[in-house]
């Protein structure tokens, strides 16, 4: 078949709309006429420091902007100052985000030895030099309680997740409505509940009650993630499968769920990456313990725990530990995501 | 028309299930309410717990402004209140919000209209990352790295503008203020205020914005007239999931915040409330009957962000129901 | 139903093996316009169009001769929206759209750097397939929606509501409901509406995608006695599927074919020669219905 191309030669698509380089420059100048002035006014006035230059900034580029673009007129100058608020206000929340992720890295990593990980501080004090001691009891004791966590709040969180998609009974927007709301009971009130049932009835902190405290947090977490999944399935599938004469009970079991197991496996993680980093409903429930315990009737560390328990003593090594530790817990959450967030992917693919 | 007594009876469609999948159903909706169970038993315990508390104190519980056990061995002695700490909660929440709506909005709007698709897939990552960094990781930095200049700000912020009563610092202590703690809680909400805002910005419908553009507006033009009136309620929504969040903090606030009793609206000084920190702070050193008073403060927490929730969820699923 | 007034204009039948109609306006019809250069209206050099690699469009060039409505017609996916867009520059808020040669309006390439692409889309109205009146405004604000995205001061809104509605077609149905909202119109008034909200800012040109796809044959009527008003006083081009529509409507016409490449431009004449005699067979294939 001919087509029109063979008749007409094809020039290069172009795209004239794109922001021209002078463009760009105009930009840059006006950015670099803005750091000044504000430098100007962070080193002169009283409102200095960082806040002050950062702030100076998000003030003085509207300004610059909208001295340079008046002579467009009204509606151009409006259109590039609020481009330029916008600007600034993002720059303004994203650098204390990169502040804390730097922080946390610079501090932290003095912490860190050969042994870090693979000591507890059951010999040592936190006061002591940072040669010795570790957090391996605090990364054990936040293994173990999110391990009993999950083996709880998964299977009750995709049941939860089942009840609303797959059996849509009576209840399904109710259990729904209350899940969401349950996501947002203050984790305190959660280790309030824990402390006031379990530790009240079996004597005192322990394991348990911490991580039974975690599941209350995740469960809400798991739940709503795995109902976002479950709807993801094709009603195709589970019509062909009662087709074949299937009972709902095998359909759900051999047809929904393994086709979205990935996409469980990331509910599960991140309802973990929830909880890891909770630390009012442990101060209440799990409390500390300075050695790598075996013990789920006893207190057991936790990471956010001996960050917050290291951070009380006001000792400049303890204090550099409570920092090792949110290194640590800061490496934990991040890694748990970048896979939750990579096993998704793979699921939207699929 | 057809009449009607040509149109034939409904038949009814009933499903009926095996034994295997009628146990299945049981066994499935049994674990699918156990999360309304949870929620019940949480209100319920610590209603049991601290109801001796409710009825010695009643409303004076809520409003009161002292916290004293009086003689350990005689709860008589004891005169408890939480309307101080209640009211600081509000407090650092209120300031949160009132910096937290506004930036996320900006980046919202940033991530949505005015980045490259490539910045804006890397930005929306980096967005749940952040919502996922623990709120103790947000304290320390808070206490380490905000509190110096909050403070350093203070100072001249409390001369100049000390004609405003909440901005005057009659004690001239500065420092671990509600102000501080209001910041912090700001930091932590942003990202889910955020990701609520960006999720309904970006389903503004497509031939508005494209409406707006034909009538000669610009891109700011096109967002104040289409972009941020669609996204009105999500956004009230998210600033409410935002607020409950703040509302039930503990540790950021714990290591940001001088706890006073006293009711207290002065957000540069050093003094302030917040009921899950009290909870935080007593409960080591309770006696039994003040763990009792932590209970009944917990349930008025819990309430309090219950209900601050269900409001969330409501307006949220509505406009999501909207769209 | 009050009937469309097509005074200087022919109903032509689908089925069309007449003559050429004769022209009352003769001037109007000049079939030279088409190929005409000149410094007035809107005209197209050798426009192609894409959306990243997928070459949507090759080698359109047209002239839109003034006051004249013409019809851009041809099968789904022939380009003729895409060049639609074009002409008031929509086509850059694709992502990975891409375009080549020249669009002239007034003589000026309105892609040249130091175009004002806000200024021009102004001077250049749209209306969309689907009525889209902003939801949050009501029915008087919608049209000085324009004005009060343009930043102009206007003093006497009420006049500018009173005539764009009335040059619409509307006024007399919602001049006692101008505080409604837009939406609470039946789909044919929105798309009045929308109309009358491009009129207010005085634009030159009127660019019109399938105004009446979305809209049942009695609004559809109306909105064509509307644009063939409006005619006298703008250019008007107008992507149809509707080859009837075409016929009524239209001064000049363009047969849009995409053979399994880019869309092009196969056929553009006075729409009673493309309709009567068309000089493509293609063209003959389309407007006597064998497909498309």
């Amino acid at each position: 078949m001919t087509t029109i191309l063979d008749a007409v030669e094809v020039p290069t698509p172009k795209r004239p709309w794109n922001k021209k380089r002078q463009t760009f420059i105009r930009s840059a100048i006006l950015m670099s006429i803005s750091l000044v002035f504000s430098w100007l006014l962070s080193s002169t006035t009283e409102l200095g420091g960082v806040l002050g230059f950062y702030l100076g900034l998000a003030v003085c580029l509207p300004v610059v902007v909208l001295i340079e673009s008046i002579r467009h007129g009204r509606n151009v100058a409006i259109d590039r100052v609020a481009s330029s608020v916008i600007l600034a206000m993002f720059g303004v929340v994203v650098i204390p985000w990169i502040s804390i992720v730097t922080t946390v890295y610079q501090k932290g990593s003095k912490a860190f030895y050969w042994g870090y990980l693979t000591t507890d501080m059951r010999f040592t004090a936190s006061g002591e030099s940072l040669e010795f001691g570790g957090a391996l009891h605090a990364i054990v004791g936040t293994l173990v309680m999110v391990l009993i966590a999950s083996l709880i709040s998964v299977p009750l969180g995709i049941t939860a997740a089942i009840y609303i998609v797959e059996i849509k009974g009576r209840f399904a927007s109710s259990v729904r409505f209350f899940t969401q709301a349950m996501s947002g009971v203050p984790s305190i009130v959660a280790g309030l509940f824990i402390y006031s049932t379990i530790c009240i009835f079996f004597g005192g902190f322990s394991a348990w009650a911490g991580a039974l405290a975690y599941t209350i947090l995740m469960l809400p977490t798991v739940a709503r993630t795995s109902e976002e999944v479950l709807k993801l399935v094709p009603d195709e599938l589970r019509a062909a499968s009662y087709a074949l004469g299937a009972s709902q009970a095998r359909t759900v079991f051999q047809v929904v769920l393994p086709t979205i197991a990935t996409g469980l496996v990331t509910s599960a993680i991140l309802g973990i990456a929830r909880v890891a980093g909770e630390t009012a409903p442990l101060l209440l429930t799990a409390s500390y313990f300075v050695a790598t315990s075996r013990n789920l009737n006893e207190p057991i560390a936790s990471l956010p725990i001996y960050i917050f328990s290291n951070l009380g003593l006001g000792d400049a090594n303890a204090t550099t530990r409570a920092w090792g530790g949110s290194l640590v817990l800061l490496i934990v959450v991040f890694v748990l995501f970048s896979v939750a967030r990579g096993l998704s992917a793979r699921l939207s693919r699929k | 028309m057809i009449q009607d007594d040509l149109v034939p009876q409904h038949r009814k469609l009933v499903s009926s299930y095996t034994l295997v999948d009628r146990i299945f159903r049981r066994v499935i909706t049994t674990g699918g309410l156990f999360s309304l169970v949870i929620l019940g038993l949480i209100g319920a315990f610590l209603l049991y717990r601290g109801f001796e508390i409710f009825s010695d104190f009643g409303f004076s519980f809520i409003t009161g402004e002292v916290w004293n056990i009086g003689d350990p061995m005689d709860t008589s002695t004891a005169v408890l209140g939480i309307g101080a700490m209640l009211m600081g909660s509000v407090i650092t929440s209120v300031i949160a919000i009132v910096i937290a709506v506004p930036c996320a909005i900006a980046v919202a709007l940033f991530i949505e209209y005015y980045s490259p698709k490539r910045l804006r897939l890397i930005l929306t990552a980096v967005l749940d990352l952040v919502a996922a960094i623990p709120s103790v990781i947000f304290g320390i930095w808070g206490y380490a790295v905000l509190l110096p200049i909050i403070e350093d700000w203070s100072v001249p912020l409390e001369r100049w503008l000390d004609f405003i009563p909440i901005f005057s610092v009659p004690s001239g202590i500065f420092g671990r203020s509600p102000f501080l703690a209001g910041v912090l809680l700001a930091l932590m909400v942003i990202p889910i205020v955020t990701s609520v805002a960006r999720e309904v910005y970006s389903q503004a419908p497509r031939d508005l914005i494209d409406a707006s553009y034909a009538l000669g507006g610009t891109r700011w033009g096109a967002i104040r007239n289409v972009v941020i009136p669609f996204g009105r309620s999500g956004l009230v929504g998210g600033a409410m999931l935002g607020l409950g969040r703040a509302l039930g903090e503990t540790v950021a606030v714990y290591l940001t915040l001088n706890l006073v009793f006293d009711i207290n609206f002065r957000i540069l000084g050093s003094a302030g409330g917040n009921v899950a920190s009290l909870i935080a702070t007593k409960f080591g050193e309770a006696t039994e009957y003040e763990l009792k008073a932590l209970m009944a403060a917990g349930l008025v927490l819990f309430l309090v962000t219950l209900l601050v929730n269900f409001m969330a969820s409501f307006i949220v699923n509505r406009s999501r129901k909207i769209l | 139903m009050d009937t469309p007034n097509l005074e200087t204009k022919e109903v032509i039948n689908s089925n069309i093996q007449m003559e050429p109609t004769v022209m009352n306006d003769t001037t109007r019809r000049n079939a030279d316009n088409l190929e005409a250069k000149g410094e007035s209206g809107l005209e197209t050099r050798g426009v192609h169009a894409w959306f990243d690699k997928h070459h949507a469009l090759a080698d359109v060039s047209l002239h839109f001769p003034e006051n004249t409505v013409t019809g851009l017609i041809g099968p789904s996916g022939c380009g003729k929206s895409t060049f639609l867009r074009l002409l008031n520059r929509m086509h850059e808020f694709i992502p990975k759209a891409a375009m080549a040669g020249q669009v002239l309006f007034e003589g000026n390439d309105i892609y040249a750097d130091d175009v004002n692409a806000i200024d021009m889309r102004r001077r250049i109205g749209m209306v969309f397939q689907k009525p889209n009146p902003f939801p949050a405004m009501n029915i008087g604000e919608n049209v000085v929606a324009g004005l009060k995205l343009s930043k102009i001061k206007s003093d006497n809104k009420d006049e500018v509501i009173e005539d764009c509605l009335t040059r619409a077609g509307l006024w007399n149905e919602v001049k006692d409901r101008l505080k409604s909202p837009g939406g609470s119109l039946s789909g044919g008034q929105q798309q009045r509406l929308c109309i009358a909200r491009s009129l207010a800012l005085k634009p030159d040109v009127l660019l019109l995608d399938e105004p009446c796809s979305a809209l049942d044959p009695g609004s559809t009527l109306r909105v064509e006695e509307t644009i063939v008003q409006l005619s006298e006083s703008m250019t008007i081009v107008i992507v149809t599927h509707n080859m009837q529509q075409a016929a009524r409507v239209s001064d000049y016409c363009a047969f849009f074919l995409s053979d399994g490449g880019p869309g092009h431009l196969v056929e553009a004449d006075l729409t009673t020669s493309i309709f009567s005699n068309p000089k493509d067979t293609r063209t003959a294939d389309y407007v006597q219905g064998r497909f498309g």
